[in-house]
């Protein structure tokens, strides 16, 4: 079983994020759970929701204390909440950040984030790019088909077409591909290279 | 038809195929999506013919499903934590009138402090109500409670509360398998109430008695419980046949042989406690 964490804000669609990414799933033929855990309903609190994924039917209803992958939606969490807490060895790690490794100061978690599972990408400015509104939810599902392989990215489309009307999903479906691509091409550490990637995301 | 959806919207899709004439419910969160989607699958006619009245809360809630079902209707509402409480003088009007309405209780702590998580204090405060209480464990099974409680109500005349845990079920995503309308109308027969309140030819009911009927009454309510324990697992193997595939039965062990513990446990904790049980006995404990 893959267990996913996703960390947000109330508005950014947080729920959502972990709705699409289990009717993804499903559609590859998976099993799949999400759920969301809030405290007031309210924009711009905390907010997470859980997904779980499975080639077996889920019992485990409990919150995701041990993610094989967090989303981080909003970086800025971090001074609140332990995000990471209960990240496996080895887990996936995508933030939404304009920002590199060294300026998210990701160092300061020791060994628990590895490079080369963890990917920063601009999904709100991919959102903007796309949508034209700052909500890094496709951008961040397309991402996280690139990093993990757990959702394919014609699931993650489809996913998104089922949920939206026809022109909001065309645009948020432009983000995820875009996400997507970023990611296929994401080398850490290599900041310099962000404008190139953002064109060839543009593209 | 299997899909991936969210079991609010699962739990109003089963309500549709149970052809509910008059649905009326006051909106508290984690009840709420339930009644937004048959609100708009009244409008948009998927429901038809079927009311959908608007009240001011949950105690008219709960009286205009009395009033509806004594006159004959297929009667549907649905509530959370307080919202319960505000409705249990009229909890037991309809189970001393014997009606079968049928409600989802989206499992909801009572407050104060005022909390909207999960727990079962509201329905398990109204445990000795006459409503008969199920319990989903998973959204699959809250489909099908849904199916076999206004059956079991319309058969035993009496109340029937569906309990559906808040947010872990009916704001969790997962797969669910809708039956067909035509399979759901065959397991369940248009309403036949066993009386009418009509204008044309009137009765009353509810009146004025005295501790002797009353005692009479409350009996009635309790060995109608107790039918209702023989004839649910009836029913869910009759809808088993109907739907072609299993339906879980109200009490199913889970790794009973040799246990030195038994857990017991109703609604959605059941998943989370099997997979407990799996580590806890692969390890020998």
């Amino acid at each position: 079983m893959f267990q996913i964490r996703i960390h947000g804000r109330g508005g950014q669609g947080v729920v959502t994020a972990a709705e699409l990414l289990s009717v993804a799933a499903f559609l590859d033929g998976r099993h799949a759970q999400a759920f969301p855990s809030f405290g007031s309903e309210r924009t711009g609190a905390p907010v997470e929701a859980y997904c779980r994924i499975s080639t077996h039917p889920i019992r485990l209803r409990e919150p995701v204390r041990r993610p094989d992958a967090v989303i981080l939606q909003d970086p800025s969490l971090r001074r609140h909440l332990d995000v990471f807490a209960g990240l496996a060895v080895g887990g996936y790690v995508l933030i939404n950040s304009q920002r590199d490794w060294e300026a998210l100061e990701l160092d300061a978690y020791g060994g628990q984030l590895t490079p080369d599972r963890t990917v920063i990408v601009p999904a709100t400015q991919l959102a903007l790019t796309h949508i034209g509104r700052p909500l890094p939810n496709a951008a961040l599902l397309g991402g996280f088909a690139a990093l993990t392989g757990q959702v394919s990215l014609p699931a993650v489309v489809v996913a998104i077409q089922r949920r939206f009307p026809a022109r909001v999903a065309e645009a948020n479906v432009e983000a995820a591909r875009a996400a997507y691509r970023y990611v296929q091409v994401y080398q850490p550490g290599e900041l310099e290279l962000v404008m190139d990637r953002k064109e060839l995301a543009d593209a | 038809m299997r899909d991936q959806m969210e079991g609010s919207r699962a739990v109003a899709q089963a309500v549709v195929r149970c052809r509910p004439q008059v649905v009326c419910a006051y909106p508290i969160s984690p009840q709420t999506h339930i009644v937004e989607a048959l609100a708009a699958a009244t409008r948009t006619g998927e429901l038809a013919p079927c009311e959908f009245v608007n009240v001011e809360s949950e105690f008219a809630a709960l009286s205009v499903a009395i009033g509806a079902s004594a006159a004959g209707s297929r009667a549907y509402t649905a509530t959370s934590s307080q919202g319960l409480l505000f409705m249990a003088e009229a909890l037991y009007n309809a189970a001393g009138l014997g009606l079968p309405i049928v409600m989802t209780v989206a499992n909801r702590a009572l407050g104060a402090p005022i909390n909207i998580w999960n727990d079962h204090s509201d329905s398990m405060s109204q445990r000795d109500s006459g409503w008969v209480q199920l319990y989903a464990e998973s959204n699959q099974h809250a489909v099908d409670l849904h199916l076999l409680a206004f059956r079991l109500a319309e058969e035993l005349s009496t109340p029937v509360m569906v309990c559906v845990d808040g947010f872990v079920l009916t704001h969790a995503f997962e797969a669910v398998d809708l039956p067909e309308a035509e399979l759901v109308d065959r397991f369940l027969p248009a309403f036949r109430p066993r009386q009418v309140l009509d204008p044309d030819h009137p009765v009353s009911i509810g009146t004025m008695v005295g501790p002797d009927a009353f005692t009479e009454v409350r009996y009635l309510a309790h060995t109608t419980a107790l039918r209702a324990i023989d004839r649910i697992p009836e029913l869910a193997a009759d809808l088993e046949s109907v739907l072609g595939r299993s339906v879980r039965a109200p009490v199913s062990p889970y790794r009973l042989a040799g246990a030195e513990t038994v857990v017991v446990a109703l609604g959605s904790v059941l998943g989370t406690l099997q997979e407990s049980v799996v580590e806890f006995r692969d390890s020998g404990r």
